[in-house]
């Protein structure tokens, strides 16, 4: 091993190669990493993924288009919102369909709440993985009127399926609207209530700053996206570099850290959420009226050709690449997806630390297996 | 939505009285048409730099696809790395099965931060043809590379580790081959002949098993 001698407490110490997980709730899901360990240092990492490979790709192929939009929200199963709006964002992108104005406005709130929700479940587990036990029962408090409000738009808590190409399928009920903007008016006093138990705290600076440090060029080479590239100080955000939707309309901005490790991963993801809570109101202030749905043929067949696209998804750029030939199925649907490419840095992140620090560091990159495996 | 239940090609179009414009999403979606693109400044700038490389470039949707000959291909990502191309974004394969000019299409999606520009590079391989990995370029190509011969069956030359990542060792065959059967194959059997006998496997056994 090429390590530095300054690692290595004793000479004659013996490396060790442990494999935490794939049952480990620390891993956030089935992950395995075999560890080679020197005492408490980490010397090298290999993730082992799979575990939860259920073939999604294929199962695509067979489905028809709108078909698809279920299989998506079980990929990243915290954030099914942006998931659906990848899918339909690129069928609709090679079909050459406009949605219209209220829909996208729809699909922007309910994207921009599934954020909230995502970074809510990152912080409670992450914080709880770390030993912080109270920020998880403050933070799925929210989590769980974000999900009361999707079930009051399309009857599920979870997995959405609550886009279609060309549009909405369902207008916003009775008074929705009037409950959304209760929520996001509160949530950034919540926000403030959670920051004031962590980003202070000793124990927590302690096991976050320095921690899963990279540098941006690494972060680029690896090809990071969503907070951890952000937190490593590259300003770029799909909604503001590729604006889909109506993100153009709608204004915030993109947070950014110093020092790329764990500490500053947090903070962005934090003003994230409020920079969500930023955008909904505008949403709802703007929110136009309207149809919600495009006029497409009922039998989705778009031309032949192939077309990627891609949506800022809470856990970075979730792109579907569609290949299309001329029939009413996908020939070849392709995700690129956020969690599979920032989990393949861990190893860079981790190494030379200390094994508790793993932990941390698979808690800020925020994966989801079920995107990972898919 | 009621008018149109049956899939229209894009030549067939209703007669309208030209009326006050309707909103587009209104119209019949204007489906994209492809274009030659071999005057785009960015394939310009890449056929500048890599001479002969690209036999063909279209744009597709605002979209630009650079399609190169597999032995230019390493060339060329080292060509686009230079020219600002730091960021890969996406690498994956789709296959075409009976075609004649090559089974595979390796696709590769790069993203350049000083301008925003995006370009897709595809590459046509034979079954069995060996594609240069670009790992050595780009970094993060390894699990993308990986993930693409689990699925396909492609082998990427120089690849460090080029080993099954969501399949597992020992798998036989490539799941995302059109040739592979979606209900899966007979698992146990490929890994252990002498456990199960062939075709009473775990996955695609007997009755009741699925």
């Amino acid at each position: 091993m090429s390590e530095p001698e300054a690692l290595k407490p004793f000479p004659d110490s013996e490396e060790m190669e442990i494999s935490f997980g794939p049952q480990h709730p620390a891993t956030h899901g089935v992950l395995r990493v075999i560890v080679k360990l020197d005492g408490e240092r980490i010397v090298d990492a290999k993730p082992v993924i799979g575990y939860l490979h259920r073939g999604t790709e294929k199962i695509f192929e067979r489905e028809t288009y709108n078909g698809t939009i279920p299989h998506t929200d079980r990929m990243d199963y915290t954030a099914a919102a942006t998931n659906n709006q990848g899918l339909v964002g690129a069928v609709e992108k090679l079909m050459g369909v406009t949605v219209p104005p209220r829909a996208a406005y729809i699909r922007m709130i309910l994207a921009e709440l599934q954020r909230i929700a995502s970074h809510t479940i990152w912080l409670g587990t992450h914080a709880l993985d770390i030993g912080a036990q109270s920020p998880f029962f403050y933070t799925f408090e929210e989590r769980e009127k974000i999900l009361d409000l999707f079930e009051e738009y399309c009857g599920a808590r979870l997995t959405l399926n609550a886009m279609r190409v060309g549009g909405q399928p369902y207008d916003l009920p009775e008074g929705w609207t009037g409950r959304c903007r209760t929520f996001v008016d509160q949530l950034p006093a919540r926000v403030a209530e959670w920051e004031r138990l962590l980003t202070a705290n000793r124990i927590w600076k302690l096991r976050t700053v320095g921690v899963g440090v990279i540098s941006a060029a690494d972060a680029i080479e690896w090809g990071l996206t969503g907070p951890p590239l952000r937190g490593s100080g590259v300003k770029w955000d799909v909604r503001k570099v590729f604006p889909y939707d109506r993100y153009d309309e709608v204004a915030f901005e993109i947070p950014t850290g110093a020092g790329g490790d764990t500490y500053d991963r947090y903070l962005v993801r934090m003003e994230e959420m409020r920079q969500s809570v930023r955008i909904v109101q505008q949403c709802l202030a703007k929110l136009p009226d309207g149809p919600v749905m495009a006029k497409v043929p009922k039998v989705i067949k778009p031309p032949k050709g192939d077309v990627y696209f891609s949506v800022e998804g809470p856990k970075g750029e979730l792109g579907y690449y569609v290949v299309s030939d001329g029939g009413t199925n996908p020939y070849r649907l392709h995700v690129r997806p956020a969690c599979f490419i920032n989990l393949q840095a861990l190893p860079e992140m981790v190494r030379g630390q200390l094994v508790a620090d793993l932990i941390a560091v698979i808690g800020t990159l925020d994966i989801v297996l079920g995107e990972i495996d898919r | 939505m009621t008018e149109q239940d049956k899939p229209t090609a894009p030549a067939e179009s209703a007669p309208q009285p030209p009326a006050a414009p309707k909103p587009p999403w209104e119209e019949k979606p204007v489906t994209p048409v492809p274009h030659d693109a071999r005057e785009h400044p960015e394939v310009r700038e890449i056929a500048a730099a890599v001479p002969d490389a690209v036999l063909e470039a279209v744009e597709f949707a605002g979209q630009v696809t650079v399609t190169a000959a597999p032995e230019r291909l390493a060339e060329l990502a080292r060509a686009c790395k230079a020219l600002g191309y730091g960021f890969l974004v996406d690498l994956t394969a789709v296959d075409w099965q009976a075609r004649p000019e090559g089974r595979f299409d390796v696709v590769y999606w790069v993203h350049r931060h000083a301008d925003s520009r995006r370009l897709r590079l595809r590459v046509r391989v034979a079954e069995g043809v060996e594609v240069p990995s670009v790992t050595g370029v780009w970094k993060v190509a390894n699990w993308m590379e990986r993930e693409v011969f689990d699925m396909f069956g492609i082998y990427f030359a120089d690849h460090p580790n080029l080993e099954r990542i969501l399949t597992w060792e020992g798998f036989s065959g490539h799941p995302l081959r059109k040739d592979f059967p979606i209900e899966g194959i007979d698992t146990g059997a490929a890994v252990y002949p002498d456990v199960f006998p062939p075709g009473g496997g775990p996955v695609a056994g007997g009755e009741g098993e699925s």
